[in-house]
């Protein structure tokens, strides 16, 4: 029986772009839908009724839901190449916990910067900065947050890459001038065929984010 | 003669020595092992955060120590382990640290698979508990938080929040056990997924005490009730109940403070 995988995703979003990553990763062939978030297919509510969000995997017809959950059942399925997480325990915890990091401290804290003002925008910027400097010291000198391989934890991060330009706008910071090794990071990520096909060009993004900000805070 | 003997007494204390020194570094091997393999938990009674990885070394049967973190005044071993959150539960197992409580049952179970396994072998399996537990922790427990924390509209609010996300937990249980609640569990079937359940809502009559009002109950959630009634009976479990009174103080406490500010 051939493999059926059907991806409901959205081109902007940093989740699936995580998804995509993996897939192409593991060289896996699926179909990508384009999900319109403000006129939701009924596939996507049928398969995401809990949360009606994407990325969504569909596999052989059952659904998985949540960005790293969906990558580490692509990791488990498909272990035949290209492991992403490393094998041994105390390693795995390290690369769940900062993909955790990932998702609660850079998503939450970034997207302040488009849909508050003030003095919630201005925390949320100093925020960010601590937030990418504990990822700095992190990184330290390896060449990915996995070591001497491209695992996990780059994949949960590499995404906001094709962000960081909408970040840098709106927060009125340079991401080169003051992080230096993740800009140096994010560009070796980059010249992987798995990356570079996946991320959206930054202009884009950032207008995408413009009209965000707009309709969060009607300017 | 004297000579001789004096000969022989040296060299029966070298070989004393000798025998000393090679004990000294059994001994201290011995103790390396045993810190190898040595597992602690940094906790606080309260966090239910805590109590998901003390049911789990316990289900394992994993001997470990415990100790009890002051949050208001956090010891320098805490934050030495946990310098990015600064929280409990932190697990040390050779020396080395492991914080979010995920992070940790999964780690508890790739690294002990002597015991009960926490989460099924099948990924897709796998993926089912991993999405559940994290909507019990962020959809359901994180709301009763904050319908603690909150009164008037706002309150109202998240306590709608709280009964229409209980309901899809409700429905999910059906497919979780077809044929039903069984009546008595053991530890042995005890998953992650049970795990979460009990450490989040297994104490809901206080938590309905404090509220003023049930959340869980055999008309609205029957299965959930019928769940945690039978989980709240295992032993390991039951040993691990809060103190009653200690518990509602401390949860009308943190209703106080937070109304307050």
């Amino acid at each position: 029986m051939a493999e059926e995988v059907v991806l409901l995703d959205f081109w902007a979003s940093m989740f699936g772009m995580r998804v995509r990553i993996a897939l192409a990763e593991k060289g896996i062939k699926y179909e990508y839908r384009e999900e319109d978030l403000r006129n939701k297919s009924d596939l996507l509510l049928q398969m995401n009724p809990v949360h009606k969000k994407i990325p969504v995997l569909i596999h052989n017809g059952k659904p998985i839901c949540e960005s790293l959950i969906i990558v580490q059942y692509i990791d488990e399925v498909w272990n035949d190449k290209s492991p992403l997480l490393p094998s041994d325990p105390y390693k795995r915890a390290q690369a769940r916990f900062w993909a955790d990091f990932i998702d609660k401290k850079v998503y939450d804290t970034g997207r302040k910067l488009w849909t508050t003002k003030g003095e919630e925008n201005e925390t949320a910027k100093k925020e960010l900065v601590e937030i990418f400097k504990t990822l700095e010291e992190e990184l330290g000198e390896k060449p990915y947050f996995g070591g001497e391989t491209f695992g996990f934890m780059d994949v949960a991060f590499v995404t906001f890459y094709s962000w960081f330009y909408a970040f840098e706008t709106f927060g009125e910071f340079s991401m080169e001038a003051e992080h230096p090794k993740i800009i140096a990071w994010a560009k070796r990520c980059m010249q992987k065929e798995s990356v570079a096909k996946t991320l959206p060009d930054r202009q884009k993004v950032y207008e995408f984010a413009l009209d965000l900000r707009k309709r969060n805070l009607g300017e | 003669m004297v000579e001789v003997y004096q000969q022989v007494l040296y060299i029966k204390l070298d070989q004393v020595a000798l025998d000393f020194s090679i004990q000294e570094k059994e001994l201290s091997k011995k103790r390396e092992m045993a810190e190898e393999n040595k597992v602690t938990l940094h906790g606080l009674w309260l966090s239910s955060y805590v109590k998901r990885v003390e049911l789990a070394l316990k289900i394992k049967g994993i001997p470990y120590e415990y100790v009890e973190e002051d949050m208001k005044n956090k010891s320098p071993q805490l934050l030495k382990y946990n310098p990015v959150h600064k929280m409990v539960p932190i697990l040390v197992h050779n020396g080395k640290p492991i914080v979010e409580s995920s992070v940790i049952l999964e780690y508890i179970d790739e690294t002990w698979k002597n015991g009960p396994p926490l989460l099924p072998r099948d990924p897709y399996e796998r993926a089912q508990v991993r999405f559940w537990a994290s909507f019990v922790q962020k959809q359901l427990f994180e709301t009763m938080i904050s319908v603690l924390k909150s009164e008037g509209e706002a309150q109202q609010k998240v306590i709608k929040e709280l009964l229409d996300k209980l309901k899809v937990l409700e429905e999910e249980i059906k497919k979780i056990f077809p044929e039903g609640i069984p009546t008595s569990m053991n530890h042995e079937t005890v998953g992650l997924l049970d795990i979460m359940v009990v450490t989040c809502f297994g104490p809901h009559e206080v938590q309905e005490e404090v509220l003023g009002f049930k959340f869980i109950d055999t008309e609205k959630t029957p299965l959930l009730f019928s769940w945690l009634k039978a989980l709240n009976e295992i032993p390991v479990v039951k040993e691990a109940t809060y103190p009653r009174e200690k518990l509602v103080e401390a949860l009308k406490y943190i209703r106080q403070v937070s109304l307050n500010k």
